[in-house]
């Protein structure tokens, strides 16, 4: 056995304020490259949107970069690209969040088109028309017009959920989004982006005083407006087992995801990263025990995955969430004896617990994976703000890969044991195209 | 209240980083660069893989590391995992690829575990049935997504008898392969001299060649010639109409003409490819998505392969819209080919093209893929430079003539991916059309 490698840490400095209006701040400065990352995140997603109007969290989005107070519309993605960035923005269960990467000599630009939409984008009925038949486009391109469209983190939740916040579909219908108004985005946008309710994080290539002037002169005069009561999404753990499947017409081979719930990301984080660990522990690689028994010993399943968070945010989630094993299955394969053996080798790991190294080397593994991500400087700016934002903790960052280096064997063990077979949900691809 | 849009604080000059390279006695070049940020190193080895068999090349790469004469692919996937490690092998019709990344303090161990599968892959029955099963299932998935049979149908219509016409395997081809033949494809093909090694990371590029010569020093010989005959000249022809019933959306794909990276021209053409498709603010995406809605994205490119290049532009668009779209794919192609682009646009899109070079090279892992695909090409880092001054001089004119020459649509060969019953009417209206099943 060789000896166990050190786990090594990032140290990027970490600078928070908050400024007038409740606007949070978070600065991380690293000058390792002359480019910067800028990042707005909203304490809103697709859980908080209204019923009959799935989809609106993420068709919003698109509206945010329709125009502002001084921009026209295609003003923000020319005005980026022509400072030499890129910029993008996602929806996920809790938060939204718009960022850029430029060469360093942008970031005031950024800060200036941040604010800007912040203070309140145009919404137009032309824009608000023109962005849904794009994001039908999207729905098409990702979900109907292609194998496993959706699958599972639009299909599951349905059989894990009752509320409507955590079981709807969050790309939404046609019907919700084709019936979106202006004034329901002027209410979404008054009720959830309150500067009071956003974090602002700067990531990479700038000095620390010269940022926060240039903070304070784009953002300071944001109006203050405070944020939305942060509503509960809880509800109770599943009693017994549930299964559901339908009929993907395109795919050609079958698939099935399960999910178990698991502890409270932020109330209880401590009890919470086990299973973040666990997740890598059964499906990370040739030698995780999954994959050793599906794919390669029983060949009961081509491909399998386990990870925690519908959208696999498992830092930037809140609760309730899942951890999710997903396995795609050769011709004809026997869902239900997949999901047995998963249960199986659950038992074992719970009675026998971990072989020798076995904890190490997925410690390791992880470690590489988040310093990878923190290479990047949106990979700071980005988690760093929804850290700030769920938890007031962005050095977490930091700390993540001691954090996991020091799960103990008999965590996943004893997080192991509560994925039991009555407390899971699960969902069954039936192949509808001829194999 | 208006408010002014901050000016830009103009870019440093362009610094690469610290670069030391080495070709070892056994043929293999070592590239070693420093870029410190996170305690990790990326790896990339590139080996000549042009004219190799498909299907048993394809195979090769998912079962290259499944077990040598000394360990399993357990084995080999703990230990690797062990010093926080990972490979992967892919193939392209001019390389093997294996990449993979560690923690900086395992890459001694993940070179002794990349030599062993060089120097002693075994290819078990086992294993290698495994893999067969697992990428025919990948294969036949893929066969069900448009996006990979646009593609196959576009590579056909472009390179003919070409051996870039053909890029998958069919699943019975690769059902049929038996493990000897990956043995002897390993024995024939994966050798060390014309291939390529980049690390990239928290280390001393020196000392990382050292580490590199010590290791695979032992790992010997050279493949036979795979040089690959340059593409020909795009045959233009009617509108290729690939039927896929139910199809909710139609898969459109456009090729045309492009230089390679070293042609004194190319900066002008990757310029006049911003303009008109190559990023977000580009005419084409403004048209059809931002003013029309008939699409989520639209993106065109020049991709590279050894023995040519070629632009291809590629757009998912709403069924009932597909005629309308390519109308308009074809206006705009038409507008840049015929009149010069705007100072304006064509500023923006040079600062995007410099600054996008800045944000490739700012991590590990852009480095990385930056070096090997350059190095595929006999191309370094500094090559950087010369492109950015490029990029930097090229004239509103001399773009003009770039678009002029390679970006008419007179010279556009086009796929369409549909449901041929609602769509063809449409295409024909504009263009003359072939049709063919899927």
């Amino acid at each position: 056995m060789a000896p166990r490698i050190k786990i090594p840490a990032t140290k990027y400095p970490v600078e928070r304020f908050t400024l007038g209006n409740g606007l949070r701040v978070v600065l991380s400065p690293d000058r390792s490259a002359p480019v910067v990352g800028v990042a707005v995140v909203y304490d809103v997603g697709i859980r908080s949107e209204p019923e009959g109007r799935t989809g609106f969290a993420h068709l919003f989005e698109h509206l945010m970069f329709q125009g502002s107070e001084n921009l026209e519309k295609l003003a923000h993605f020319r005005h980026v690209q022509g400072a030499g960035g890129s910029f993008n923005g996602s929806t996920h269960l809790d938060y939204t969040d718009y960022f850029e990467v430029l060469p360093s000599g942008g970031l005031e630009r950024a800060l200036f088109l941040e604010a800007d939409r912040m203070r309140g984008p145009r919404l137009t009925e032309e824009n608000l028309r023109n962005q849904v038949d794009v994001v039908k486009e999207e729905i098409r391109v990702n979900v109907l017009n292609r194998p496993y469209g959706g699958f599972p983190w639009l299909k599951l939740p349905p059989v894990m959920f009752e509320t409507f916040p955590n079981a709807h579909d969050g790309y939404g219908s046609f019907e919700d989004l084709e019936s979106a108004t202006v004034e329901d985005a002027q209410g979404f946008f008054d009720r959830y982006y309150a500067c009071g309710n956003a974090v602002l994080s700067v990531a990479g290539d700038f000095d620390v005083a010269e940022a926060t002037a240039m903070i304070e002169r784009h953002f300071g005069d944001v109006p203050a407006r405070p944020a939305p009561r942060l509503p509960d999404f809880f509800e109770p753990d599943l009693t017994a087992e549930r299964r559901e499947s339908y009929v993907d017409r395109i795919a050609p081979l079958p698939a099935v995801a399960g999910g178990w719930r698991v502890p409270d990301p932020i109330a209880t984080f401590d009890d919470y990263l086990p299973f973040v660990v666990l997740a890598e522990v059964l499906t990370d690689g040739d030698a995780s025990r999954l994959v050793e028994r599906l794919v390669q010993r029983d060949r009961t399943a081509t491909t399998l995955g386990g990870y925690i968070g519908f959208m696999g945010d498992e830092y930037q989630v809140r609760n309730p969430t899942a951890l999710l094993l997903q396995a795609h299955l050769p011709p004809g394969g026997d869902a239900d004896k997949v999901l047995r053996t998963i249960d199986e080798e659950l038992d074992r790991l719970a009675a026998d617990g971990l072989k020798p190294g076995e904890l190490d080397r997925t410690q390791a593994r992880m470690a590489t994976r988040l310093l990878h991500g923190t290479d990047d400087v949106l990979g700071r700016a980005l988690p760093m703000a929804v850290l700030e934002l769920q938890r007031g903790r962005p050095e977490l960052l930091n700390d993540l890969p001691k954090l996991i280096s020091e799960v103990r064997a008999e965590q996943i063990v004893a997080a192991a044991a509560t994925l039991r077979p009555e407390r899971r949900a699960s969902v069954e691809v039936i192949p509808g195209a001829s194999a | 209240m208006t408010k002014t849009l901050p000016d830009l604080v103009p870019d440093a000059e362009l610094n690469l980083p610290l670069e030391r390279e080495r070709t070892l006695n056994n043929g293999l070049t070592v590239i070693a660069i420093r870029r410190s940020a996170v305690p990790l190193v990326e790896v990339r080895l590139r080996i000549p893989f042009g004219r190799a068999p498909l299907a048993p090349a394809t195979l090769l790469s998912q079962a290259l590391l499944t077990g040598t004469g000394s360990m399993s692919s357990i084995d080999i996937a703990a230990e690797l995992q062990a010093v926080g490690g990972s490979l992967a092998a892919g193939l392209d019709p001019d390389r093997l690829l294996i990449s993979g990344n560690a923690l900086a303090d395992g890459l001694d161990r993940t070179l002794e575990l990349l030599a062993g599968v060089l120097t002693g892959a075994a290819y078990p029955e086992t294993e290698v049935a495994t893999e067969r099963e697992r990428l025919g299932d990948h294969i036949q998935v893929a066969l069900s997504q448009p996006g990979h049979l646009a593609r196959v149908a576009l590579l056909s219509r472009m390179y003919g008898a070409h051996p870039y016409a053909v890029q998958t395997p069919g699943p019975e081809e690769v059902r049929a392969v038996e493990p000897a033949a990956l043995r002897e494809l390993h024995a024939d093909r994966v050798r060390p001299d014309g291939a390529v090694l980049v690390l990239v990371g928290d280390i001393d590029p020196e000392q990382a060649i050292d580490t590199a010569e010590k290791i695979l020093g032992g790992w010997t010989g050279s493949a036979p010639d795979g040089t690959i005959p340059a593409t020909p000249a795009l045959e233009t022809g009617p509108l290729l109409l690939v039927d896929r019933p139910g199809s909710v959306q139609s898969s459109l794909r456009i090729a045309l003409p492009a230089l390679t990276r070293t042609d004194p021209d190319y900066a002008a053409l990757y310029l006049a490819n911003l303009v008109f498709g190559g990023y977000f603010s580009s005419r084409w995406t403004e048209n059809i998505r931002e003013d029309k809605g008939y699409t989520y994205g639209s993106y065109s490119s020049i991709e590279h392969y050894v023995a040519g290049s070629a632009l291809i532009a590629a757009a998912e668009v709403a069924t009932e819209v597909t005629g309308p779209s390519l109308l308009e794919t074809q206006y705009e192609l038409g507008r840049i080919a015929s009149l010069a682009p705007g100072e304006e646009e064509l500023e923006q899109a040079r600062r995007y093209a410099l600054g996008a070079l800045r944000l490739n090279m700012s991590t590990q892992a852009g480095l990385a893929g930056l070096a090997s695909i350059y190095a595929g090409f006999g191309l370094r880092l500094d090559h950087l430079r010369d492109y950015s001054a490029a990029l930097s001089a090229a004239t509103r004119e001399e773009v003009a003539a770039a678009a002029a020459k390679y970006l008419a649509p007179s010279r556009a060969v086009t796929v369409v991916l549909g449901d041929a019953e609602r769509i063809e009417a449409q295409l024909a209206a504009l263009t003359a059309v072939e049709r063919s099943a899927a």
